[in-house]
């Protein structure tokens, strides 16, 4: 060791120290103040969640009249048409309201009776190859038949709908569909339904007159998946905030999103797992998953798709039966459908998450009362599966400060205009 | 004396990459895949029977879009393999699921090539489609590997 440093050497020092220092401090700024907030990688994702990214809406070749005007203005009226129901009290509306996003607040519907099962949105529905919970339905018009003949839903029949037809619709209902039969022999009441009156008068009917009241009730799930295809998402805070984003990771719009909505963002697509299924502009992959979600206190365990599939395969009123338009080879979702295999037990369709903040209470039975409880949920790595098995792998570790961006973050995905009013 | 000199200037260059490369670069979800994956859209098959290669007409290939691929299957020779029977499956070796979709070979197209209906991939991440082959009595398989954003 030298003791003599020449103090050429120790000004030297002192330079290189001081300029060090300095680059120290200029690279914090420009860390803290001007580093992208995301990776190009996150923020081609975060584009492809942007209604921007949204397809317009493909056709459904199994209903010839799905983007027909006149059969969008029947539809809605018979969605909201309490009359369509057992004790005239009931409407489509009743459960799938216009101002809670076409949803109710409530952990079971409630129709002519209680519904165990969670009221699904029906805003961009229409995108889905699947449709309920189990995805029983293959069409948004074979969905529409079922609640109206389910007993605890709208709880009627298919004779009563055709005469209801013929007495309050028959302009706009011949305009569409041709002709009206003439009913006026027909039993009020008579479906393949609960009911014992009605399903045999229903058995009382020659396979002509069933065939044509058949068709009756399919044009009216037509008209009613009609409307529906109209209820599309409109663009919330976040796909603002998506919009504003440079392809340098920047928002030239500061401010659209608070620090811990972000914070909640990145948790989104990164440690919470989220966008595995909750992916794409409608923040869901319409497929099935069961991640051990507890069964409802007192009512049975849901079977989830494995029913879903076996009903859907069995329907009258599918895209392969005989009322639906479409060629069989369009029937892409039944055709390609997965019948078997460890994720059909207990597997329930992704829901969107658009609005989410606004459509409390969550899962298919309405569960988990608030947001804070789904993230406790997928937190703790999901629950045990009480049919099937839980997907998911292991715990998320989120503290709870990032639960909470979390669920900031969620709310920046409620539209931004007000939900349509009833007319 | 000298080595102070480059002693520091090599602790300056350093100290400027560092600060050059503190970009942002946190990972998302879907990255743990094992490294060195084969992306190939050719692969010999494992018994090392046929060449097998596929061609998506949705490319990129995006998630959540019901799809079409041509699978194309010839010998290590360059023979057409003709009169295939194919059973392909997907699966996300990172997760407990496959496809949302039970994909079918749907026609044979000639020339050793294959319509393959039905794809479709609900998740971004890692997946592994499998193509189980039987020709002329020769049964084998080949996975191809697709890293999906």
């Amino acid at each position: 060791m030298r003791l003599g440093v020449a103090r050429s050497e120790r000004l030297f020092l002192l330079a290189v120290s001081g300029v060090m220092a300095l680059l120290l401090g200029v690279s914090a700024v420009v860390f803290l103040t001007d580093s992208p907030t995301w990776s190009p990688d996150e923020v081609a994702l975060l584009r492809s969640l942007s209604l921007d990214a949204l397809e317009p809406l493909p056709p459904d070749p199994s209903n010839r009249v799905a983007d027909n005007p006149d059969a969008i203005a029947l539809g809605e009226r018979l969605f909201f048409d309490v009359r369509f129901s057992a004790n005239g009290a009931v409407s489509c509306a009743s459960c799938h309201m216009p101002e809670r996003y076409f949803t109710d607040g409530r952990p079971f519907g409630v129709g002519v009776g209680v519904i165990p099962l969670n009221t699904m949105t029906l805003i961009g529905a229409a995108y889905s190859p699947w449709f309920t919970w189990d995805g029983k339905a293959d069409s948004q018009w074979a969905q529409a038949l079922l609640p109206l003949e389910n007993a605890v839903e709208h709880g009627g029949n298919r004779t009563l709908y055709a005469h209801l037809i013929a007495e309050y619709y028959v302009a706009e209902y011949e305009a569409l569909f041709g002709p009206l039969p003439d009913l006026s022999h027909l039993p009020r009441n008579a479906g393949p339904v609960d009911d014992p009156v009605a399903a045999a008068a229903w058995e009382a009917m020659t396979p002509e007159e069933q065939d044509a009241i058949n068709r009756i009730f399919a044009n009216m799930g037509k008209a009613l998946a009609a409307f529906q295809r109209t209820l599309l998402p409109q663009p919330a805070r976040f796909d603002r905030y998506v919009a504003s984003l440079n392809d340098d990771g920047r928002s030239s719009q500061p401010g659209i999103l608070s620090e811990e909505e972000i914070a909640g963002l990145r948790l989104f697509i990164g440690k919470g797992q989220c966008i595995n299924c909750h992916n794409g502009p409608r923040f869901t992959n319409d497929a099935f998953h069961n991640t051990g979600v507890p069964a409802a206190p007192g009512y049975p365990v849901h079977r989830g798709r494995i029913d879903g599939v076996a009903r859907v395969q069995s329907d009258l009123f599918n895209c392969l039966g005989p009322y639906s338009d479409a060629a069989p080879e369009e029937c892409t979702a039944l055709r390609f459908v997965v019948t078997e295999g460890d994720t059909l037990p207990g597997g329930m369709k992704t829901p969107t998450l658009r609005n989410v903040a606004e459509t409390a209470p969550y899962m298919h039975t309405g569960q988990f009362a608030t947001l804070a409880d789904v993230i406790e949920h997928y937190n703790a790595g999901g629950g045990l599966a009480l049919f099937g098995h839980n997907e998911l792998h292991q715990p998320l570790n989120l503290t709870a400060t990032e639960a909470k961006q979390l669920e900031a973050f969620l709310h920046t995905l409620t539209e931004e205009p007000m939900p349509p009013e009833e007319p | 004396m000298r080595h102070i000199y480059t002693y520091t200037l090599l602790i300056l260059a350093l100290f400027f990459l560092a600060s050059c490369s503190s970009s942002s670069t946190s990972s998302t979800a879907h990255g743990n895949a094992p490294a060195n994956l084969d992306f190939s859209t050719t692969r010999l098959s494992e018994a090392g029977h046929y060449r097998v290669s596929y061609t998506s007409e949705l490319n990129p290939i995006a998630i959540n879009q019901l799809h079409t691929w041509t699978l194309h299957i010839e010998t290590v020779e360059g023979t057409p393999v003709e009169n295939a029977v194919i059973q392909v499956y997907g699966d996300m070796p990172e997760h407990r699921h496959g496809m949302p979709t039970a994909p079918k070979v749907t026609q044979y197209l000639g020339d050793g090539n294959y319509r393959v209906e039905g794809m479709r991939f609900q998740m971004g991440g890692w997946w592994e489609v499998v193509f189980e082959i039987e020709a002329d009595g020769e049964t084998d398989r080949v996975a191809f590997n697709l890293m999906l954003r």
